[in-house]
């Protein structure tokens, strides 16, 4: 959901939803949320397209709230006849839901909107042929980098989305968006016969056009990512430093900000539902929810609602300061909400979550910071994150791959073992937060993390 | 949906600018879901999802495109948008002739979806509710969903192919919360067939509501799991996803063909325990993986993988097994309308063994007892994988003794599969699961006996 603060632009759809809401009848909320996206993608494969994928979708999904009770109903359609089956399904279905005095439409609150310029011209005429040229170089480069790399796939993707939301409670707004990034996948091999061995790894590089792309970079992380594991081995089962990867770190953050959730608090499936006030981590972490910042992939400038996008601070030097909350959330804990509705298309309606969330980095790089690490682990990957987490007990378990670190050096690479430990430990046990902060294509950035004490179980 | 005529018009026109080949898949899926949350009905949502995904293939290269307009022009436009992505630079006309193949129908369903009333699928929700909160006064929160789905799809391409189809879902899942003194656990069941709403007349919804309760309370005295390499015995009908990982991934041919699974190269050799044999199955009677036709309109069969340890073949869409010059296996899936099909599983699982489950027990004298995985994931290029044990206890000599907290397991899906030292003789299916690859997710089921694993690593706190 997003509007182009500034430069006036109001989608065609604004007038689909303006019509559906303008059917309510006296005692009856309804919102009209109305999408209409597309995307490119180009996959190659040695030097020829694999596939090419160019297509658009759109529709709408409707709510009705009538007496504390609440429906609804989505259609991949913007046809007519359509909307007044969607519209009658969702009155339908109201009657099924059970009363809750807190169901309401979410209610204008007069934040000012943070204005963000999310639609690229330059994107939206860009050649096909030269999506395709982007594709291709970035698997020629990759492949370049080293002789033991081999690519799996080379990827452009770029997708534009519009979307207009109106409701009975006088929200009314539109806006569009689109974005692009390459990524590649890589294979390295070593060895021959019995002794053969394959790693992986994989690139990225994101942007609003792609004259942001920077493929070098994305072909170098690529290669290393793969070679770097080559000759890896399962290491002795142990408790160590560990030190996160950006991209592991910005994972990591995507967990802990499911135990932020204000819809998790209100119905006690947060392990921090009574911890407001409360120190919860290292007294060097703060970390804020900030889709108003530009640099942010996932800025915006309105929540799935419809309510200004603003910045939250959560944890601000180890204390837990705030929920995230949509209208419904906010209404339930006796609060309001922080712009953190949620939504994953027309086929639903609106969730809590974190928009952009981020620490505040420190100032070392990562080499620094390992540097202080006598006996630890440089984790590259994590794997298995949906199930091996548990948002609720807090217990913290994944599969992982990196390199040790001996007194203040990385060494030998390792794999085929999980690090563990509790996200409430965790979050206590940050050493320090480095200052190479990644914008990286997910709801959170990125940047190295220090956390002591995690288990490590190999052998 | 589309008429025949119209089909071959459209398929001709595809191919005009040289593609040697054009498929339209075109869907029409209707869904109900329900939520109950925080002891009351959330909401009742109803869906409609209709379109048509096209694809034109000249050599190596496929063009993709789709639409929600089924008419004539609409369908036309989304074939020019895919053939002007894979164009040969050749012509010519060509003409396409359908033959309708007979329906394949794997699964009687009696009830469909549409003649229950809403009132009637949320009455299930509340019988779970009350079940679950009536197990223990530790329960402090429980959550349940209802949904299902009747999708009717439509196959047709330039060999002649031309199918139609028809799956009927229904699901039912609970997730309950327990609190105590050590914190919060959490428990979880779900149930999934691609039958009606008969099913509720053999499934008992209470018994599903309070063995996820179950699993929360028992956790709630769980200690933390021990870390390092340990035998494993996991129970029939809960590890199926062990298969899935370990090797499932690895056999799909598209992986193979850019040699980036360590199964490449390898029928005909030993690769697993003499014990295993592994089979995908995507014709068994309303198992969730269960199709008649696969979305490339083969039909499905049964599939053996892996016979007593020997590799014995890869699953196959159209677009490798064309390469090869060999028949397809039922394995072309996609998620919807809007995407292309690739190389998928159906039903996946592994057959009986000779062994007595309450042996497999008692003769391992120290170890772990998985009695319910979660999700898992694996990297097919090295066979390293991970699955999360969501109910899981210690074995002391030869007996299951304490619970023990969550966690992943992790290992390498050969030297697993080689691992395997003893494989039950009570198969059962599990629950139903969302395989997630390249961004799709498609319904799969999966099934074993109980078995034992001589060393898997868990990754536990416990030292």
């Amino acid at each position: 959901m997003t509007a182009d603060g500034g430069t006036g632009f109001e989608s065609d759809l604004q007038t689909v939803a303006d019509r559906v809401v303008a059917q309510a009848v006296p005692g009856e909320e309804i919102e009209a949320y109305v999408t209409r996206g597309g995307e490119t993608e180009v996959r190659v494969y040695q030097g020829a397209v694999e596939h090419f994928v160019a297509a658009q979708s759109e529709g709408i999904g409707i709510r009705v709230i009538r007496d504390g009770r609440t429906g609804f109903a989505y259609a991949g359609t913007l046809d007519p006849g359509a909307i007044d089956e969607v519209l009658a399904e969702a009155r339908d279905n109201q009657q099924f839901g059970q009363p809750d005095e807190f169901a309401a439409l979410a209610q204008p609150d007069g934040v000012e909107v943070t204005a963000q310029s999310l639609w690229n011209e330059a994107l939206a005429e860009y050649p096909t042929d030269d999506k395709i040229d982007l594709a291709k170089q970035l698997e020629k480069r990759t492949s370049g980098v080293d002789p033991r790399v081999r690519v799996d796939d080379a990827n452009y993707v770029d997708a534009f989305g519009e979307s207009a939301v109106a409701s009975t409670t006088g929200i009314r707004k539109s806006g569009r968006e689109n974005g692009c990034y390459v990524s590649v996948s890589t294979l390295a091999d070593e060895g021959d016969g019995d002794d053969a061995e394959t790693q992986t790894g994989f690139g990225f590089s994101v942007g609003r056009s792609p004259h942001d792309f920077d493929l070098d970079k994305a072909a170098r992380e690529a290669a290393d990512r793969a070679t770097r594991l080559l000759g890896a081995t399962k290491p002795a089962s142990k408790r160590l430093t560990v030190v996160l990867d950006p991209f592991v770190t910005a994972q990591f953050l995507g967990v802990i900000s499911s135990t932020l959730n204000g819809e998790a608090v209100v119905k006690g499936r947060s392990l921090f539902r009574d911890r407001l006030g409360d120190d919860v981590a290292a007294s060097n972490v703060t970390l804020v929810d900030d889709p108003t910042n530009p640099l942010a992939y996932t800025a915006t400038d309105v929540d799935g609602e419809g309510l200004a996008a603003r910045r939250n601070v959560l944890i601000e030097n180890g204390v837990l300061r705030r929920f995230v909350h949509n209208s419904y959330s906010g209404r339930r804990a006796g609060t309001v909400s922080t712009g953190n509705a949620t939504r994953g298309g027309f086929a639903g309606t609106p969730g809590v979550g974190c928009l952009a969330l981020s620490l505040v980095p420190g100032t070392r790089s990562q080499a620094e910071l390992i540097a202080d690490v006598d006996d630890g682990l440089l984790v590259q990957s994590m794997q298995g994150l949906h199930s091996g987490v548990n948002p609720i007990s807090g217990d913290f378990s994944t599969g992982a791959a990196g390199l040790l670190i001996s007194g203040g050096e990385v060494g030998a690479p390792v794999r085929e073992f999980t690090i563990a430990s509790t996200l409430q430990r965790m979050l206590t046990d940050i050493v320090e937060i480095g200052g190479d902060i990644d914008w990286l294509p997910m709801r959170a950035s990125g940047m190295s993390l220090v956390i002591r004490d995690v288990t490590m179980s190999g052998v | 949906m589309i008429d025949d005529d119209v089909l071959e018009r459209v398929l001709a026109g595809a191919v005009r600018t040289g593609a040697d080949f054009a498929e339209v898949y075109a869907e029409d899926k209707a869904s109900t879901s329900a939520g109950l949350d925080d002891g009351r009905i959330e909401q009742v949502t109803s869906g409609r999802d209709r379109g048509a995904g096209i694809r034109v293939i000249a050599g190596e290269t496929t063009g993709f495109a789709y639409t929600s307009d089924l008419t004539e022009s609409g369908l036309a436009r989304a074939a020019d948008a895919a053939a002007s992505a894979a164009s040969s630079g050749g012509g010519g006309v060509r003409t396409v002739a359908l033959t309708k193949s007979a329906p394949h129908r794997p699964n009687t369903v009696v009830h469909l979806p549409d003649a229950i009333a809403k009132a009637r699928k949320v009455e299930l929700l509340q019988r779970m509710d009350d079940a679950a909160r009536d197990s223990g006064p530790e329960i402090v929160q429980v959550s349940a969903g209802y949904g299902d789905s009747s999708k009717r799809t439509l196959v047709a391409n330039t060999d002649g192919v031309h199918v139609d189809d028809e799956v009927v879902r229904t699901l039912l899942r609970i997730s309950v919360v327990a609190d105590g003194d050590t914190g919060m656990q959490t428990g979880f069941q779900s149930m999934g067939h691609t039958v009606g709403f008969e099913i509720f007349d053999t499934v008992d919804v209470e018994a599903l509501a309070r063995d996820a309760a179950r699993q929360a309370i028992t956790k709630l005295r769980a200690r933390p799991a021990p870390s390092g390499a340990v035998p494993v015995v996991i129970k029939n009908g809960s590890g199926g996803v062990l298969f899935h990982e370990a090797c499932g991934h690895g056999l799909e041919a598209d992986h193979i063909q850019k040699d980036a699974s360590v199964y490449a190269g390898k029928v005909g050799q030993l690769v697993a325990s003499p014990l295993v044999t592994l089979v995908d199955d995507g014709t068994m009677p309303g198992e969730w993986g269960t199709l008649g036709f696969d979305d490339e309109g083969h039909i499905t069969q049964r599939n053996v993988l892996i016979e007593d340890g020997v590799l014995t073949d890869y699953m196959w869409d159209y677009l490798r097994a064309r390469k090869e010059g060999r028949p397809q296996s039922g394995n072309g899936r996609r998620q919807s309308y809007q995407h292309l099909p690739m190389v998928r599983m159906t039903n996946t699982f592994v057959l009986d063994g000779p062994s007595e489950p309450d042996d497999i027990i008692s003769s391992t004298a120290n170890g772990v007892y998985v009695a319910k995985l979660g999700g898992g994931s694996v990297n097919t290029a090295t066979g390293d994988f991970v699955f999360g044990m969501t109910e899981a206890y210690m074995i002391e000599n030869g007996e299951i003794t304490e619970p023990l907290r969550e966690g992943n397991l992790i290992g390498n899906g050969p030297q697993v599969l080689k691992d395997i030292d003893m494989l039950g003789n009570d198969f059962a299916m599990g629950n139903p699961g969302t395989c997630g690859k390249d961004g799709q997710g498609v319904p799969v089921g999966d099934g074993q006996p109980t078995l034992r694993v001589t060393a898997m690593t868990i990754g536990g706190t416990a030292a």
